[in-house]
C-alpha cells in the first residue's frame, strides 16, 4: 500500500503545483492580494506531499518491496541499508523524484524567506517555480513513474544497485549537484518575474543575489564531490574525463560563475542588467540541457544508464518550451528593463575599471562554456547529420579550457585591485610589481625541487606556468587584504595588532571573494602539478615482488579472499616504503558483486596534501601474478581542497550581513504597483 | 561620436573579433581531435585511414584473448559479424571486458591492419551495449541477410 500512498501524494503535489503556477500569477495581474499570497502556502503544501512521496519510495527500498519495478531493478536484500536509501536516487525514476523534492525545497525556502520582498515579485517567482514543478511532475508521472508495480508475478529478489554506485559518493554527490542545478531555477524565476514586471534594479539584484550564490555554492561542492568520487571509485585514478555528463554540470557552473560576478555589477553599479537576466535564464537552461543529455540516453557515457526515447522527447519539448518562452519574454521585455536604466543616472565606466574586468571575466567564462557546449553536442549533431560517429577527446577541451583559465587567473589578480568606474593603469602596475616578482621567482625556482632530479629534462614549463598563475592570484589577493586592513585601522595606530583587529570589520562578501579566488589558485595548482608530476606504472606482480615508482618502493605482500555483505573480493596487501621506511599499507580489492555478477575494481589509496599513493588491482594473470596499477600523484588533493574553498567563499558571501537586513516592503511595493 | 556609443562600439567590435577567433579555432580543433568510429569490416576493407587515431568496436570473439606470460601485452579479436579485427594493447583491461561482450578500442591501425590500441573501453554495466557497437552489429546483420537472400536468386 505504501507505494500507492506515494503515488497519490505525487499526484496531489502535481495538482498543487498547477495551482501554484496559475493562481499567484493571475492574482499579480488582477491585483488580488489573497491570490498572490496563496502561492506561499501552495509551495509549502507541495513540499509536504513530494516529501511524503519520497519517504514512501525510501520505505519501499528499505522494506525490499520488489513488486515495485524500480526497487526490483536497483536494490537487493543483501544491499547494506545506507545504500538501499541512496539507491532511491541511484537510477532514472528516483533521481527525478529527488529533483522534484529539491525543487519543492527551494520553492518552500523562497516562500518562507521572501517576506521582505514585494508581494508581486515573490508571488510571480513562486508562480514560475510552480510551472517548472508542473513540467517535472508530469515528466515523472507520465514517463518515469517510480511507483510502477510488477504484478502479479513480482520477483523475490532484486537486481541490485550498480556496484559503482554502492559508495558514500552516491549518498552525497547527486543531492548536492541537484541542489545546485535546481537552485538556478530560483535565479531563473527571479529573472522571469523581473521581465514580466519590467522592473529590474539594484534592489532586485540584492534580493536575488543570495539565492544565486547559494545555488552556485551547492553546484561547486557537487562538482567537487563528483570529481573526487570518480577519482577513487572508478578505480583508475582520473579525476576529470571531459565526459558529456561532467560537461553537463560544468556548463551551468561556468554560467553561474559569470552570473555571480555580473549580478555584483548590477547590484553595486546598476549596470549589466539585461546581461544578468540573460545569464540567469542561460544557467537554468543549461541545467535542463544537462538533464536532457543525461536522462534521454542520447550519449555514450558512463552515466547514461537510462535509454528511453519517449523520455528524451518529453525533456526536449520541455527544454524547448522553457528556453523558447523565456528568451521570447527576454526579447519582448528586455528593452523595457533597459529603458528604465536611462531614467536613473547614466551608468558609465571607462576602458579600465572593475566593470571592465568583470566583463572580461564574463566573456572568458561564457566562451569557455560555449566551446564545451560545442564539443559536447558536436558528436550528436554529426550523428544526426550522418557525418559519422565521432567522439571529441580531452585534447580539444584542454586546448581551450587551459589557456582560458590561465587568462582568468591573470585578470583575477588585477581585478581585485581595480576600482569601480575608473582605475589608474599605473596604480595597477605598481601594485602588481611585488606579487609579479614573487610569482616569477616561485615559478622559476620551485619546479627544480618538485621534480625527481635537478635537470633540464625534468624541468617542466607547465609547472612554471601553473605555479606562476597560482602564486600571482594568491599574492595579489593577500596584498589587497593587507592594504584593506591598513585602511580599516586608524593612521596613528597602524601596527600589526590593529590591522588584525580590523580583520573582523571587512564584509562577508569580501572574505568570500578572497577565499574563492585563493581556492581557484589552489585548485589550479592541484590540476597543473598533478598532471605534470603524476607517475603511473602498470606492472605484472607476483607476491614478494618489489617495484619502484617515483621514489616509493611498492611490495606485493600477499593476496587473500574476503567476503563482503553482497560481494566477494580478492584483496591484495601492498606496502609502500620511502627510503626503506614503511609509509603505508594498502589493500586494493577486486570485487565480484553476486547479484549482477559484475566485477569491480576498488582502489586503495593513501591520501596526503602533497601526494596520493594510489594502487588498483587490474586482472589476475597466469599463476599468482596480477596486473597492478601503481600511481604516485603529487598535489592531487589540492584539486578538491580548492573546490571546497571556492564553495566556502560562496558561502561566506551568502552570509554577508547586507543580505539579511530586512527591508520594509512598503516603499518597494508602491513602485511595483505603479509598474504594473 | 557620443562617448557612451563609442564605448559600446568598441565593446561590440571586441566581442565580434573574439567570437570569430574562437569559432575558427573550435572548428579547427574539432577536425583535429574528433575521433571517428569504424567497424571491423570498414577497417579490414581499407575504408578506414591508417595511422590516424580512431575508435573501433564490436564483440570480443570467444577464445581470441591471448595474454603474454611476462608482461601486460594482450591480443584479442573483435567482430561486427562480418569481419574480425585484431587488437593489440599493453596495459590493464577494464573490469567488464570479457569474451563475447562488447568492447571499444581506440588507437591507430598499423600496416598489418592490426589496431594498436592505447585504450580499451568495455560496457559500463551488464545490460549496456555501446550504441555504436549495437548499430554496427545490426547493420552487419542486415547486410548478411540481404547477401544470403541474394544468393538464393
Amino acid at each position: 500500500m505504501i507505494a500507492e500512498y506515494g503515488h497519490v501524494a505525487l499526484i496531489i503535489a502535481l495538482c498543487l503545483s498547477i495551482a501554484q503556477a496559475i493562481v499567484p500569477m493571475a492574482g499579480s495581474f488582477a491585483g488580488y492580494r489573497t491570490w498572490m499570497r496563496l502561492g506561499h502556502s501552495l509551495a509549502l503544501g507541495q513540499l509536504v506531499f513530494v516529501a511524503i512521496s519520497f519517504a514512501c519510495l525510501t520505505t519501499a527500498f528499505v522494506q525490499d518491496d520488489f513488486s515495485l519495478q524500480y526497487v526490483a531493478d536497483n536494490s537487493n536484500t543483501l544491499l547494506p541499508t545506507q545504500f538501499k536509501i541512496s539507491a532511491v536516487w541511484g537510477a532514472h525514476e528516483g533521481s527525478l523524484l529527488l529533483w522534484a523534492l529539491i525543487l519543492a525545497v527551494w520553492s518552500a525556502a523562497v516562500a518562507l524567506f521572501s517576506s521582505h520582498l514585494p508581494l508581486v515579485l515573490s508571488s510571480r517567482v513562486l508562480s514560475v517555480l510552480g510551472a517548472i514543478s508542473v513540467g517535472f511532475g508530469l515528466f515523472i508521472l507520465l514517463t518515469s513513474n517510480p511507483f510502477a508495480r510488477i504484478l502479479p508475478f513480482s520477483p523475490t529478489e532484486g537486481g541490485d544497485l550498480n556496484p559503482l554506485l554502492q559508495d558514500f559518493g552516491l549518498i552525497v554527490h547527486p543531492p548536492m549537484l541537484y541542489m545546485g542545478y535546481v537552485g538556478f531555477s530560483v535565479a531563473f524565476a527571479f529573472a522571469v518575474a523581473a521581465l514580466i514586471g519590467g522592473q529590474f534594479d539594484s534592489a532586485w539584484a540584492r534580493w536575488a543575489r543570495p539565492w544565486i550564490n547559494s545555488a552556485w555554492v551547492f553546484l561547486t561542492i557537487g562538482i567537487t564531490l563528483g570529481s573526487w568520487w570518480a577519482y577513487y571509485e572508478l578505480g583508475w585514478g582520473g579525476w576529470w574525463f571531459w565526459d558529456p555528463v561532467e560537461n553537463a554540470s560544468l556548463m551551468p557552473w561556468l554560467v553561474g560563475t559569470a552570473l555571480v560576478h555580473s549580478i555584483s555589477v548590477t547590484e553595486k553599479r546598476g549596470a549589466f542588467r539585461s546581461w544578468t537576466l540573460l545569464l540567469a535564464i542561460l544557467a537554468f537552461s543549461l541545467s535542463l540541457l544537462g538533464t536532457f543529455l543525461v536522462r534521454s540516453g542520447v550519449l555514450t557515457s558512463v552515466h547514461a544508464f537510462a535509454n528511453d526515447p519517449e523520455r528524451g522527447v518529453f525533456i526536449l519539448a520541455f527544454l524547448g518550451l522553457v528556453v523558447g518562452s523565456s528568451l521570447l519574454l527576454f526579447a519582448l521585455r528586455g528593452p523595457v528593463v533597459q529603458r528604465q536604466q536611462g531614467d536613473t543616472e547614466a551608468v558609465s565606466y571607462s576602458g579600465l575599471s572593475r566593470e571592465m574586468m568583470l566583463l572580461l571575466n564574463n566573456v572568458l567564462l561564457i566562451s569557455a562554456m560555449a566551446m564545451i557546449l560545442i564539443g559536447t553536442l558536436y558528436p550528436l549533431i554529426a550523428d544526426v547529420l550522418d557525418l559519422g560517429k565521432i567522439s571529441v577527446g580531452p585534447p580539444y577541451f584542454n586546448f581551450f579550457f587551459v589557456p582560458m583559465s590561465l587568462g582568468l587567473m591573470v585578470a583575477m589578480g588585477f581585478a581585485v585591485f581595480s576600482r569601480w568606474k575608473k582605475t589608474d593603469a599605473n596604480m595597477l602596475l605598481q601594485k602588481g610589481m611585488v606579487p609579479f616578482l614573487i610569482s616569477l621567482s616561485a615559478a622559476l625556482i620551485l619546479p627544480l625541487f618538485l621534480a625527481e632530479s635537478i635537470s633540464w629534462e625534468t624541468y617542466s614549463m607547465t609547472a612554471v606556468i601553473t605555479l606562476g598563475a597560482s602564486f600571482w592570484v594568491v599574492t595579489m589577493s593577500l596584498e589587497d587584504l593587507w592594504q584593506k586592513l591598513d585602511r580599516g585601522s586608524s593612521k596613528a595606530a597602524s601596527n600589526v595588532s590593529s590591522r588584525l583587529k580590523s580583520l573582523t570589520k571587512l564584509p562577508g562578501s569580501y572574505w568570500g571573494m578572497q577565499v574563492a579566488h585563493i581556492g581557484i589558485a589552489v585548485c589550479a595548482l592541484g590540476v597543473g602539478l598533478s598532471s605534470v608530476y603524476d607517475v603511473q606504472k602498470d606492472v605484472r606482480m607476483v607476491p614478494g615482488d618489489r617495484v619502484e615508482v617515483a621514489g616509493y618502493e611498492f611490495t606485493f605482500d600477499n593476496l587473500s579472499f574476503v567476503q563482503g555483505p553482497n560481494f566477494g573480493a580478492s584483496r591484495a596487501q601492498i606496502s609502500a616504503y620511502k627510503n626503506d621506511r614503511l609509509v603505508a599499507v594498502l589493500h586494493p580489492e577486486k570485487r565480484k558483486y553476486e547479484a549482477r555478477n559484475q566485477v569491480m575494481t576498488e582502489a586503495a589509496l593513501d591520501a596526503g596534501l602533497t601526494r596520493d599513493l594510489y594502487v588498483s588491482l587490474g586482472e589476475p594473470l597466469k599463476g599468482d601474478a596480477w596486473a597492478i596499477r601503481l600511481h604516485v600523484k603529487p598535489f592531487v588533493r589540492c584539486i578538491w581542497l580548492g573546490g571546497l574553498m571556492i564553495g566556502l567563499g560562496g558561502l561566506l558571501s551568502v552570509m554577508d550581513k547586507r543580505y539579511r537586513r530586512r527591508r520594509k516592503p512598503s516603499t518597494q511595493s508602491g513602485t511595483e504597483a505603479t509598474a504594473l | 561620436m557620443h562617448p557612451l556609443r563609442k564605448q559600446r562600439l568598441q565593446l561590440v567590435i571586441l566581442l565580434v573579433v573574439a567570437a570569430a577567433l574562437v569559432i575558427g579555432l573550435v572548428v579547427y580543433m574539432l577536425r583535429e581531435n574528433g575521433n571517428f568510429f569504424y567497424t571491423p569490416a570498414q577497417i579490414i576493407s581499407g575504408e578506414a585511414p591508417q595511422s590516424t587515431f580512431l575508435r573501433a568496436g564490436g564483440m570480443v570473439v570467444d577464445g581470441s584473448v591471448l595474454r603474454s606470460d611476462d608482461s601486460l601485452w594482450v591480443q584479442f579479436k573483435i567482430t561486427d559479424g562480418v569481419e574480425m579485427l585484431t587488437v593489440e594493447h599493453t596495459g590493464i583491461l577494464p573490469d567488464l571486458f570479457a569474451e563475447g561482450e562488447a568492447a571499444i578500442a581506440s588507437g591507430k591501425v598499423d600496416e598489418n591492419l592490426v589496431l594498436q590500441a592505447t585504450q580499451i573501453l568495455a560496457k559500463h554495466d551488464e545490460k549496456y551495449t555501446p550504441p555504436e557497437v549495437a548499430g554496427a552489429m545490426n547493420a552487419a546483420y542486415k547486410a548478411k541477410q540481404e547477401a544470403q537472400g541474394g544468393s538464393y536468386k
